[in-house]
């Protein structure tokens, strides 16, 4: 009986063993389904940059004017003037940098083709496919995955539209832009967000 | 054979101990750690390089540790400086990249220490045409800068890395087309002190000023004291010889740096963070001009421990002889000695005085009240000297003056006895290409 028993005992140990193992590769895979899509969270992620963005040029910069209330003037060189406040692309800067500053779990920047500051040109081939692909079809996004000193991205490009003429007038009459026919509506740049995947 | 090895484990166990104690003491105890110094310090940093600890805070910090130490100094002024590449424009991964070139998250990738004999000016121990990495498009875009070379943004009066508040483009429009000189500014009294002064007042128990004023009574050396401003303030001995302790009565024969915190307490911040006070900020003894490694001072001054009293005298606190005499009493260098017979030197009622340029009267708001104090920290706007244009040079003179008097090395030596010699241009294409547009 005794050497009938160990196959018995061995067979019940591996049949639990198999059972334990795919209930955790189960319990995996419930885990990853559950999960947020990396496309869902950049979309969520630039519909709140979004608002944001236009809020403050619409509700703040174009009701404040080129001239300020008086109290608060918005101004390229806002650091250096009492009453500064932050322009529409540096106020969304500021809020990158700040958000950088509090995490690793995604990073996003503000670029364009047509940069007034060449340092925000796209510099990564994704973010130049990214650009050229937002401003040659309007309404769309673009999506894909890169690598940047080692690590694996998934990168989302998102046209910045021109929302307000405070935008247009104030691009188009800068010294440094490159482009000065921007219009109410255009694509005049994108925003990009980066999210990690994985150390490669 | 057995008592021989019984020998030499004996001496190897004692030498060892020996060894182990010796650097052991100079690690935890000996302020002077020479031996355990890897090479010697910067200008900036060399009065401190025996305070290992100040940087290394921990014993096996990697990149992190370090870039916290130096934000612990010098972030304040970073920040004040609006820091035209502040850590923050580089952590994205888009520059990931350019950090193989240059890692500009961190301080020491530009100012690596200890490494003195490859050491340019400010600290910078890349090579100067640093900027080539990220603006190499700037020399085929800008015209005006078309044959330019990279090692010339920062040195040439044009660009700094960090503080460009006198030199950006539209700063150079705004203030183009002035007179080199314009009127003489009114250098108003500074009162910051005042306000603090006021509480410490309120607060000395009436048992405890008296008391202290009996014994004060049998000093006899309390020369001007009787009509100092201290005085007419109602300061009493106690306020500087008393402790800080409110149920003490000790006099303090020598009142040092926290007695005069205890009222100037900015002045005394930014003393600590200035060449003259940051041993004492680090606990380390007070600097004497003997320890200078590069400046040349008054053979008499060498060995004067520098304190508050060594610039305000005590019991006279002349701040007349603060600004000027006290300073040419040690300072003996080309530039100090030229001072009295320079045009700035030579202006009546000491219009202008070594403090005027080296520790300027700063407005700030104090508790809803406009002050004004005396920026105690001289580096704050010494160097690089184009920190000086706004907050100094431009009180009196243009701006264009004064880009490029700072350029030229002749006029600063002999302390502006003449006109520039040097002449930038940043100004001439600044306004060129304005109007162009």
């Amino acid at each position: 009986m005794k050497t009938m028993k160990k196959p018995v005992f061995k067979s019940a140990l591996l049949a639990s063993a198999l059972v334990g193992t795919a209930a955790l590769l189960s319990a995996c895979g419930e885990e990853k389904a559950a999960g947020i899509e990396p496309k869902i969270y950049t979309d969520s992620l630039f519909a709140v940059m979004k608002a944001d963005r236009t809020n403050y040029t619409k509700l703040i910069i174009k009701r404040l004017g080129p001239a300020g209330a008086g109290a608060i003037k918005p101004d390229e060189h806002w650091k250096d003037i009492p009453n500064g406040a932050l322009l529409p692309a540096q106020m969304f800067r500021a809020g990158s940098e700040a958000v950088a500053e509090m995490t690793d779990d995604f990073t996003y920047s503000l670029q364009s083709i047509w940069p007034i500051n060449s340092q925000n040109a796209p510099k990564t081939d994704m973010e130049k496919q990214g650009l050229e692909y937002i401003a040659a079809n309007p309404g769309e996004n673009f999506y894909g995955e890169e690598t940047l000193g080692g690590v694996t991205y998934y990168t989302a490009v998102y046209p910045d539209v021109a929302v307000s003429d405070a935008c247009t007038s104030c691009h188009n009459e800068h010294k440094d832009s490159p482009k000065t026919d921007f219009k109410l509506g255009e694509v005049m740049g994108g925003v990009v967000i980066r999210v990690p995947l994985k150390s490669s | 054979m057995r008592s021989m090895k019984k020998l030499i484990w004996m001496v190897w166990i004692v030498l060892t101990l020996s060894i182990a104690s010796y650097y052991g003491y100079e690690m935890f105890v000996e302020e002077h750690k020479s031996s355990l110094l890897i090479g010697e310090a910067t200008h900036g940093h060399y009065q401190i390089e025996m305070s290992c600890g100040t940087c290394h805070t921990e014993a096996f910090g990697g990149g992190e540790v370090i870039q916290e130490a130096c934000e612990s100094c010098h972030a304040q002024e970073l920040e004040l400086a609006h820091d035209s590449h502040p850590r923050k424009k580089f952590t994205d991964p888009r520059n990931a990249d350019l950090l193989e070139q240059i890692d500009a998250r961190y301080c020491v990738s530009c100012h690596n220490e200890h490494q003195r004999e490859q050491t340019h000016e400010m600290g910078l121990t890349l090579p100067k045409d640093y900027c080539f990495h990220c603006h190499e498009d700037v020399l085929e875009e800008r015209e005006s800068h078309q044959g330019l070379a990279f090692d010339s943004c920062a040195s040439a009066g044009c660009h700094n890395y960090h503080d460009n508040r006198a030199l950006y483009e539209s700063f150079l429009v705004e203030h183009a087309n002035k007179p080199w000189l314009d009127a003489m500014a009114r250098i108003a009294e500074p009162g910051h002190a005042q306000l603090s002064a006021r509480k410490i007042l309120d607060k000395t128990p009436a048992w405890q000023a008296s008391a202290l004023s009996a014994s004060a009574s049998d000093t006899e050396n309390t020369g001007h004291w009787d009509g100092h401003l201290h005085v007419q303030k109602g300061m009493s001995c106690a306020a500087c010889h008393g402790s800080n302790e409110q149920e003490s009565s000790v006099w303090i024969e020598k009142p040092g740096l926290e007695q005069c915190a205890s009222c100037h307490q900015k002045e005394a911040e930014g003393y600590q963070q200035g060449k003259h006070g940051m041993r004492l900020a680090q606990n380390l003894s007070a600097m004497t001009p003997a320890q200078s490694r590069s400046l040349e001072f008054s053979h008499s001054a060498l060995q004067s421990e520098h304190g508050c009293t060594t610039c305000h005298q005590a019991h006279e606190f002349d701040t007349a002889f603060a600004a000027t005499q006290a300073c040419l009493s040690c300072h003996q260098d080309e530039h100090s000695t030229a001072f009295e017979s320079s045009p700035h030197g030579q202006l009546a009622d000491d219009l202008v005085t070594c403090a005027t340029c080296h520790m300027p009267r700063l407005e700030t708001m104090v508790g809803g009240e406009k002050v004004l104090r005396v920026e105690h920290n001289q580096n704050a706007y010494l160097r690089p000297n184009e920190k000086m244009i706004r907050p100094v040079c431009m009180q009196c003179h243009s701006l264009e003056f004064s880009i490029d008097a700072l350029a030229d090395e002749t006029l600063i030596n002999n302390n502006f006895n003449g006109q520039p010699a040097e002449h930038v241009p940043s100004m001439d294409w600044a306004v060129e290409r304005d109007q162009r547009h």
